[in-house]
């Protein structure tokens, strides 16, 4: 029989050390910090088609992560998708004019959202809407015009 | 023909009496629970047994399992050029499946093996007998701290072994083929959420250690009181145990990740 006082240290190392790894998986593994919502201003953006972009994917602009997708809800007057934008409230010196689009991370990856900064002079608030929008580019689609255009091209090529 | 279905029959009506047996047991045993805060110094004394004594266990097996899915999680990833994301594959497959479950497994085995002897010897040798007779209840005193340690230290034991397989994956990812640190852990922070991933696995590693802890003590205060029901017990928690975790955590799954 291990005596009282060393039972209960061990027992105290060991929860400690429970802790410890649940606090390991949720910093470290889990990075909890950037999935809490963070202080910042919502903007809006329709697109035609969002593909497959999905709550909580990256807004970056220039390629710097600044704040993540938010809801995503359909406007069935327009038939158009509106995107939330949470934008972190360090960066609140985008331009009016700004341009949003969808691109995806790699050839496979992970879709996101990128925004362009434009020349007005004065900045987005919290509500506004982005005008200007690019869709998300749907693999199918592009390959379906690549292979048009190339079938009318060979069609004018077997006329000359 | 009626001889196979009777004895189906005495089987199925076994089982269920059995199940009952067991879940009035659990009643009892939660109903215990209130006395047991006046004594905590008990269920203290039984995380020593089930939890710190399960730790080497835990944190070797961890870290094997980690370096071995690093390992064959490259082997395959590096074909298709994403040996980037060997980090998410690593923490993906240990925080959703096997941290709570091999973990749970190698818990029936170590901790759960040993209460179902130790209680199944008590009630062999009349110990448990000898308490009623001084009119102390062994539920709450010689059950319950058995079971509040083992329900306790099952969450822990998971997290320990998740986060040593990550340490492990890391090892050899990152140490052993060369795979960029950085890229190891931003794409594992990026892909695995909390609540999602970290926060389900801890819900199942506590389901199982309910189960697992339910299951070792009722075998040992059912079982019967002769060195051979004891060993038939002990081997019965280990394969009940198991099947039982499997089992659940298949439902546990397909409820949580759809």
């Amino acid at each position: 029989m291990v005596n009282a006082r060393v039972v209960e240290i061990w027992v105290g190392l060991f929860i400690a050390g429970g802790i410890a790894a649940l606090f390991v998986l949720a910093m470290k593994v889990s990075n909890i910090s950037s999935f809490s919502k963070v202080e910042g201003y919502e903007l809006t953006a329709r697109f035609e088609n969002v593909g497959g972009l999905k709550k909580t994917a990256p807004v970056t602009i220039a390629g710097v992560r600044i704040g993540r997708v938010g809801e995503i809800n359909f406007d069935d007057t327009t038939y158009e998708a509106i995107v939330h934008l949470n934008i972190d409230k360090k960066f609140d010196k985008l331009p009016t004019d700004t341009t949003a689009g969808i691109f995806t991370a790699g050839l496979l990856g992970e879709q996101y959202v990128s925004l362009e900064a434009g020349g007005e002079e004065n900045y987005m608030k919290d509500q506004d809407e982005i005008k200007i929008t690019q869709s998300a580019l749907v693999l199918e689609q592009v390959i379906g015009q690549f292979l048009f255009s190339k079938a009318s091209e060979g069609g004018n090529g077997g006329n000359n | 023909m009626t001889g196979w279905l009777r004895y189906l029959g005495r089987y199925g009506l076994h089982f269920f009496e059995r199940l009952g047996r067991a879940s009035i047991f659990l009643s009892q045993v939660l109903l215990g629970l209130p006395r047991l805060i006046l004594r905590f110094r008990l269920v203290i004394q039984q995380l020593y047994f089930i939890g710190v004594l399960s730790l080497l266990i835990i944190v070797v097996s961890g870290l094997f399992v980690g370096m071995v899915l690093g390992l064959q999680g490259y082997n395959t990833l590096v074909d298709f050029g994403a040996e980037e994301s060997l980090g998410v594959m690593v923490a993906l497959s240990l925080v959703r499946e096997l941290g709570p479950v091999v973990a749970a497994l190698l818990f029936a085995g170590r901790a759960g093996s040993a209460l179902t002897a130790e209680i199944g010897l008590m009630k062999a040798t009349e110990q448990l007998s000898g308490m009623e007779m001084m009119a102390v209840d062994p539920l709450p005193r010689v059950i319950a701290p058995r079971f509040v340690a083992g329900v306790i230290s099952m969450p822990l034991l998971a997290a320990i072994f998740s986060a040593v397989g990550v340490i492990g994956g890391y090892f050899v990812g990152v140490g052993l083929l060369g795979v960029d640190t950085g890229a190891f852990w931003s794409q594992m922070q990026a892909k695995i959420s909390w609540s999602d991933d970290i926060l389900n696995g801890v819900i199942k590693s506590v389901v199982f250690g309910v189960v697992a802890t339910w299951i070792a003590v009722f075998e040992g205060y059912d079982a019967i009181p002769t060195s051979e029901g004891v060993s038939r017990a002990t081997t019965r928690t280990v394969v009940h145990t198991s099947l039982a975790i499997l089992g659940v955590d298949f439902v546990l799954t397909a409820l949580m990740f759809e």
